[in-house]
């Protein structure tokens, strides 16, 4: 085997023991999770999860009580060049209101210096033409997500992190943004997606990983999901997923109550 | 300056070039100075009259409106953050985003209408640049200390009330309780603690800038008429001048930790 397929086997992301909390609320409980390449990977979880402080540890936003990040195999911590090899779209970015579409473009471009290769297709399939030059005050609110949608992707990242995508697109926008995603991750690229559409997942998604209470309770193929959770769905994988954790947690706690009687 | 501070500082500047508040602020400072001047006649003495406006609106504006706007643009710099940006690069920027505006406009409104009457005559510029500098010192200092509030405090409401309550502490309470402590202990000699307490405050301070270059220091508060007393014109002003530079430092220093260390 060459050592460039090594590398390409490689997960882009290594998570390994990643802890997090606010105050006393521990979020993020040990994490480990590997994020592979050529896939798109599914962050699922119930609200607290700690699914946005994990995206937020990747981004640098957060910074991690304990474990670590390994970028392509390089640690993170205090580290800014993998940046410019993420592309991250968030729910609901709010841009400068007296900035166009082409300032935060630029703007974005200027803060990146200009080193990848840019990929203009989805300013082009988004239709951002129609209104790159007005200000954003005067845009809609799918307008902005679309444009959300073309910074995240104009700078060709190795890693997606896409938060809500779809939320905020009309059809036809969030047909485009579906085939975007399936052609960079075919392109050899790493997307994880946060969503709480589950059937929109179950479209894009090779990999689930399920959070619950800031830990990872099942990483794996979406098949292997269904497979294991004899469901139809990935909405019905999940929910047997949830109903496990409650059951485990109602046991836990009756177990310690009788312990402590 | 970093290529990522000169980008970002030009972008805080498109955006607060159109900024109501920045404008609204610049054109007050210009019509007040305008008016002043109509109805005193002469430069010193308009000065001296916008004394109080620069100690107490300069702050007053730049603390709140630096709160307010750093929450309005708290998602649009995590946005930055997830950039190839160091964080601390991006405070500066930020920093000199908030602050070069708002002492842009206000250095303009005060000496505009001055050159318009050719009102600057070779005696009053000291006075002038005392103004000046006190006013653009302030806004360093109250641009900082927004930053940190913006930083420390996630509720905007709140962080509004802090930065209100700060200026109600530095502006009016503070003397306030240098007159309580002057007046309860007045049988005690008080001028060297009076003039530590000065280092306390940046709007003393700079109030104490302007008093050093005029003939009003017994008007102008305890803590300037004492400092003219035992200390003269160039060293007081020196050493009000070091204290308003450790007081532009500080808070900024201290907010860009705040920066650098908190989760988003």
């Amino acid at each position: 085997m060459t050592e460039l397929s090594i590398a390409h086997r490689a997960p882009l992301v290594d998570i390994s023991a990643l802890t997090k909390s606010y105050g006393r609320r521990q979020v993020l409980k040990g994490i480990d999770l590997t994020i592979a390449r050529h896939a798109v990977t599914a962050i699922i979880g119930p609200n607290g999860a700690g699914k946005t402080t994990l995206n937020k540890a990747l981004l640098g936003l957060v910074h991690p009580d304990g474990g670590s990040i390994l970028f392509d195999g390089e640690d993170t911590r205090g580290a800014i060049a993998h940046r410019a090899r993420i592309g991250y779209m968030p729910q609901a970015a709010r841009f400068p209101e007296n900035f166009s579409a082409r300032d935060v473009l630029t703007l974005l471009a200027d803060l990146r210096g200009g080193e990848r290769v840019r990929d203009e297709s989805l300013v082009e399939a988004l239709a951002l033409a129609a209104f790159l030059d007005q200000p954003i005050r005067v845009l809609s609110g799918g307008q902005r997500q679309r444009l959300n949608a073309a910074a995240a992707f104009l700078f060709s990242p190795d890693l997606l992190l896409l938060d809500e995508p779809t939320a905020g697109l009309d059809p036809v926008a969030s047909g485009v943004l579906k085939d975007k995603i399936r052609s960079v991750r075919d392109a050899g690229r790493a997307i994880v997606i946060t969503s709480h559409v589950l059937s929109e997942l179950q479209e894009l998604a090779d990999t689930i990983v399920f959070l619950h209470e800031g830990r990872v309770r099942w990483s794996g193929p979406l098949d292997a999901l269904l497979r294991t959770t004899h469901a139809a769905s990935l909405e019905r994988a999940i929910a047997q997923l949830m109903l496990d954790e409650a059951a485990h947690a109602d046991v836990a706690t009756r177990t310690s109550a009788g312990v402590i009687a | 300056m970093s290529a990522v501070i000169g980008t970002v500082l030009r972008n805080e500047w498109r955006t607060l070039r159109h900024n109501r508040v920045v404008l609204v602020f610049g054109a007050a400072m210009f019509l007040i100075t305008e008016v002043v001047l109509r109805l005193t006649g002469s430069g010193p003495r308009a000065l001296i009259s916008l004394l109080n406006l620069v100690l107490l609106v300069v702050p007053l504006v730049t603390l709140t409106f630096g709160v307010i706007s750093w929450h309005a643009s708290r998602e649009f710099n995590e946005l930055l953050l997830a950039q190839p940006v160091r964080r601390r690069d991006l405070f500066g920027a930020l920093y000199l985003g908030l602050v070069t505006p708002l002492a842009a406009v206000f250095a303009l409104g005060l000496v505009l209408p001055l050159l318009l009457h050719q009102a600057i005559s070779p005696e009053m510029t000291p006075l002038l640049l005392a103004t000046l500098g006190s006013g653009l010192a302030l806004t360093f200092v109250a641009g900082g200390l927004a930053l940190l509030i913006g930083v420390l405090v996630d509720d905007r409401l709140r962080g509004v009330a802090i930065a209100l309550a700060l200026w109600l502490l530095l502006t009016v309470a503070y003397d306030a309780v240098v007159l309580l402590v002057a007046t309860t202990l007045s049988d005690y000699p008080l001028e060297r603690p009076m003039l530590g307490l000065t280092f306390l405050n940046p709007v003393d301070l700079g109030r104490t800038l302007i008093v050093m270059q005029s003939d009003h220091a017994a008007l102008m508060g305890y803590t300037g008429a004492v400092m003219h007393r035992f200390l003269g014109s160039l060293q007081g002003s020196l050493l009000a001048l070091t204290g308003l530079s450790a007081w532009i430092l500080l808070p900024a220093w201290a907010g860009r930790r705040a920066f650098e260390r908190r989760d988003f």
